[in-house]
C-alpha cells in the first residue's frame, strides 16, 4: 500500500521554485530518505506533506488522504519532529511531552509510559523536571525526537532528526527509529545531511536539488549506479584546466571538476590508477594529491549534486542555525 | 475540542504562573502606576481651595463654599473626591487592556519558534488554538485585576459605604467582559502580523488611545469635544464607569440605569467582538 504518494509536486515562493514537480511514492513501513544540500527544498516538501503549506501545484496523498483536501484527516495520520526546535523553553521537558501527548490524543497513562520509555532513550529521565531554558541544545533536539515518538502515528516525518547529536545518540536513534517501525509499521520519511544516516536507515534514498528530485533508489543501486571507482586528483599547477586532457585518456570514463579536484569516473580503480599517473607524467603534469575512492552514498551525492556534503552542511548554515540557538537563549 | 483547549491554556498560564520574575513585575506595574499617578498626581488636590484662605471666611460661607467646591470635584470625578480611588478603579481597566495586548502578542512568538507549526500539524482543531489563547488572556486579566484591587486597596482606596460582595461581582464582571473584548480583538490583529517588532509597534499604536481616550485617568468632561467622541465609543471609558460606579456604591445612591447601559454596551462589545475576532484570528493559521 502506497502511505505517502506525491504527483508532480511544487511550492513556488515568488520567483523561487522551491520544489519543483516532484513525483514519489512511499509504501506501507518503508523509510524513505530525502537527501539534499542546503535550500534544496526538503523541509518545504516535508510541510507540504504534513499540511503546513499548500502546494503551488501538484497534488499529494498521505494515508490515502488529499494533503490540501482532506487536511483534517492527514494530520490525523502523521506526526512530525520538525527541523528547527520548537520545545517550549518555559516548560519542563515532562510538561512538554505531556502537552504533544494532549495534543495526539494520546490517554494519559499510556502517555506516562511513552514518555519515560522516550525520555530514558534519549537520556532525559534525569532532566525531564527541569525547564527546558536549562537545556543545552543537543538536549532540546532529544527532547524534540522525544515528543515526535510519543503518539506512534501512521506516518513520521523526520526532518534532520539527528542534527547536531552527538555520535552515540544518533546511533541509539538509528535502533529506535527501526525498531518503531519494525514493531509498529510507522512509515518513515526523514531528511538528513548525514550520509552514513541515509545509508544505515533508508529502504529508499530521493537525491534532490534545487526542489528536483536527481535520483531516486535504494542506497545499493545509487551506489552501483555509479559505474565503478572514482580517483579524485589534484595538479601541483592549479591553474590551468586539465579536464579535456583526462577525459582523452582511456581509462577515463568521465571527469568533473570541483573547486581544484578532479573526479574520474574509472572502472576497476586499482588497475586504472597506476595508468593514468604514467600517462599524466609522460605529459610533464606533477600530481599534488590523488586518491581512489570505493562507491559510498558521499560519492554518489556528490556525483548528483556536484557538491561535497561537508561543503554544504559545514560552514553557513550550523553558524546561522547556532545563532539562532543563542537567540533563543537570550530571549 | 475541549481537552486541547484546556491543554493549552494550562500551558499558557503556566508560563507566567511559573516565571518569578514576570509575577514580580506584575506586581511592580500597578504599584508604580497607583503610587506614581495615583497619588503623587493628585488631580482632585489642584483644584481645591487652600485652609488658611477658607478659614478667613465667615463660617457659613466656609461651608458653603466647601460643599460646593466637593459637589464640582464630585461631579467631575464620577462621585469621589479621591483621585487615587478615582484612578485605580480606571487602572484596574487598563491593566485588562495591557494584558490583553501581551497576552495577543504571545502568539507572534509562537510562530516565531515554530510553536504553532507543531500545533498547525497536530490533529486539534484550529479553533482551540485560538481560544487558548483568549481563555488563558482572561484568566491572567483577571488574576491581575485581583491583585491590584488588593494592591489599592491597601494602599487607601475609598469604598463607597455601601460597597458589598455583590459590587465586588459586579465590578468583576465587567472586566471579565472588557477582557474577553479586548483579548479576542488583540489576538485577530497579532494573528496576522509575522514579526514582533511590527507586532510591538502596532500595540503601541492601539494601546495609547484606547487608555487616554478614555475615562480611566481623566474625567471625559475634561477633554476636548473630539477627544471625548472617541472616549464615549470606547469600552474602557464604559468598563471604568461601572467599575467606579461599583466601587463608590454608597448609601447615596447607586445609578443603576447609567451602570445597567455600561452592562449593555459591554456584552454586545465583548459577545461582537469574541465572534468576530475568533473568526479572524483562525485566518491567520491558514496555511500558505
Ligand atoms: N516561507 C518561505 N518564503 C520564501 N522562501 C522560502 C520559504 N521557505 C523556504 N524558502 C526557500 O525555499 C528553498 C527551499 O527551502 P527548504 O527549507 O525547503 O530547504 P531545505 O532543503 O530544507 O534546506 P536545509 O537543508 O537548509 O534545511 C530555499 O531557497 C528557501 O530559501
Ligand atoms: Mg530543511
Amino acid at each position: 500500500m502506497r502511505v505517502i504518494e506525491a504527483n508532480d509536486l511544487t511550492k513556488r515562493f515568488g520567483q523561487l521554485v522551491a520544489v519543483d514537480h516532484v513525483s514519489f511514492s512511499v509504501e506501507e513501513s518503508e523509510i524513505f530518505g530525502f537527501l539534499g544540500p542546503n535550500g534544496a527544498g526538503k523541509t518545504t516538501t516535508i510541510n507540504m506533506l504534513t499540511t503546513l503549506l499548500n502546494p503551488t501545484e501538484g497534488s499529494a496523498k498521505v494515508g490515502g488522504f488529499d494533503v490540501e483536501k482532506q487536511d483534517g484527516k492527514v494530520r490525523e495520520v502523521v506526526g512530525l519532529v520538525p527541523q528547527d526546535i520548537t520545545v517550549d523553553d518555559d516548560l519542563t521537558g515532562m510538561e512538554n511531552m505531556m502537552l504533544q501527548a494532549k495534543l495526539y490524543h494520546v490517554p494519559t497513562k499510556v502517555a506516562r509510559e511513552r514518555t519515560m520509555e522516550a525520555l530514558s532513550l534519549v537520556a532525559l529521565t534525569d532532566a525531564a523536571n527541569r525547564r527546558v531554558e536549562t537545556y543545552s541544545g543537543g538536549m532540546r533536539k532529544r527532547l524534540e525526537l522525544a515528543e515526535g515518538l510519543i503518539h506512534y502515528p501512521k506516518v513520521l516525518f523526520l526532518d534532520e532528526p539527528t542534527l547536531g547529536l552527538d555520535v552515540q545518540t544518533r546511533v541509539v536513534m538509528w535502533d529506535y527509529i527501526k525498531k518503531l517501525r519494525d514493531e509498529h509499521k510507522i512509515t518513515m520519511f526523514l531528511t538528513t545531511h548525514y550520509m552514513e544516516e541515509a545509508d544505515v536507515l533508508c529502504d529508499r534514498i530521493a537525491i534532490i536539488d534545487q526542489g528536483k528530485i536527481v535520483a531516486l533508489d535504494t542506497p545499493e543501486n545509487l551506489k552501483d549506479s555509479l559505474g565503478g571507482d572514482i580517483i579524485e586528483l589534484e595538479f601541483n599547477n592549479k591553474k590551468d584546466d586539465q579536464t579535456d586532457t583526462l577525459k582523452s585518456l582511456s581509462q577515463v570514463k568521465d571527469v568533473k571538476k570541483i573547486g581544484d579536484t578532479y573526479r574520474i569516473k574509472v572502472s576497476r580503480g586499482e588497475k586504472a590508477l597506476p595508468d593514468i599517473i604514467e600517462n599524466l607524467l609522460k605529459m610533464d603534469l606533477r600530481i599534488g594529491r590523488v586518491s581512489l575512492i570505493k562507491p559510498t552514498l558521499d560519492q554518489v551525492y556528490l556525483e548528483y549534486t556536484g557538491r561535497s556534503l561537508r561543503e554544504t552542511q559545514g560552514e553557513t548554515m550550523e553558524v546561522w542555525r547556532r545563532m539562532r540557538t543563542l537567540r533563543r537563549v537570550r530571549e | 475540542m475541549i481537552e486541547e483547549t484546556i491543554a493549552l491554556t494550562k500551558r499558557e498560564v503556566k508560563k507566567w504562573v511559573k516565571n518569578p520574575f514576570l509575577l514580580f513585575m506584575m506586581l511592580l506595574q500597578p504599584i508604580i502606576w497607583l503610587g506614581l499617578f495615583g497619588k503623587a498626581l493628585n488631580l482632585t488636590g489642584l483644584i481645591s481651595v487652600s485652609p488658611e484662605l477658607i478659614n478667613q471666611l465667615p463660617p457659613e460661607v466656609q461651608d458653603q463654599i466647601g460643599m460646593f467646591l466637593n459637589q464640582m470635584i464630585s461631579e467631575t470625578f464620577g462621585g469621589t473626591t479621591d483621585y487615587f480611588t478615582y484612578m485605580a478603579a480606571g487602572i484596574l481597566s487598563i491593566t485588562v487592556l495591557f494584558t490583553a495586548m501581551f497576552s495577543g502578542m504571545s502568539v507572534v512568538w509562537d510562530r516565531r519558534f515554530g510553536f504553532l507549526n507543531k500545533l498547525l500539524v497536530a490533529p486539534i482543531s484550529r479553533g482551540s488554538i485560538v481560544l487558548a489563547k483568549v481563555g488563558s488572556s482572561v484568566i491572567r486579566g483577571m488574576f491581575q485585576v485581583l491583585l491590584i484591587f488588593s494592591i489599592a486597596f491597601a494602599f487607601g482606596l475609598k469604598v463607597g459605604n455601601a460597597f458589598g460582595i455583590l459590587d465586588f461581582l459586579g465590578m468583576v464582571t465587567v472586566l471579565f467582559l472588557l477582557s474577553l473584548g479586548l483579548s479576542s480583538m488583540f489576538l485577530a490583529i497579532t494573528m496576522q502580523i509575522k514579526s514582533h517588532e511590527t507586532v510591538i509597534a502596532v500595540a503601541n499604536l492601539l494601546n495609547l488611545p484606547l487608555m487616554f481616550a478614555s475615562n480611566a485617568l481623566f474625567p471625559i468632561k475634561q477633554m476636548p469635544q473630539w477627544l471625548q467622541t472617541i472616549a464615549n465609543f470606547n469600552p474602557i471609558s464604559y468598563a471604568g464607569d461601572a467599575v467606579r460606579a461599583f466601587i463608590l456604591h454608597s448609601n447615596a445612591g447607586f445609578d443603576a440605569a447609567k451602570v445597567t447601559a455600561d452592562f449593555q454596551f459591554l456584552i454586545v462589545f465583548a459577545l461582537i467582538f469574541s465572534l468576530v475576532g475568533i473568526l479572524i484570528a483562525r485566518t491567520g493559521l491558514r496555511k500558505g
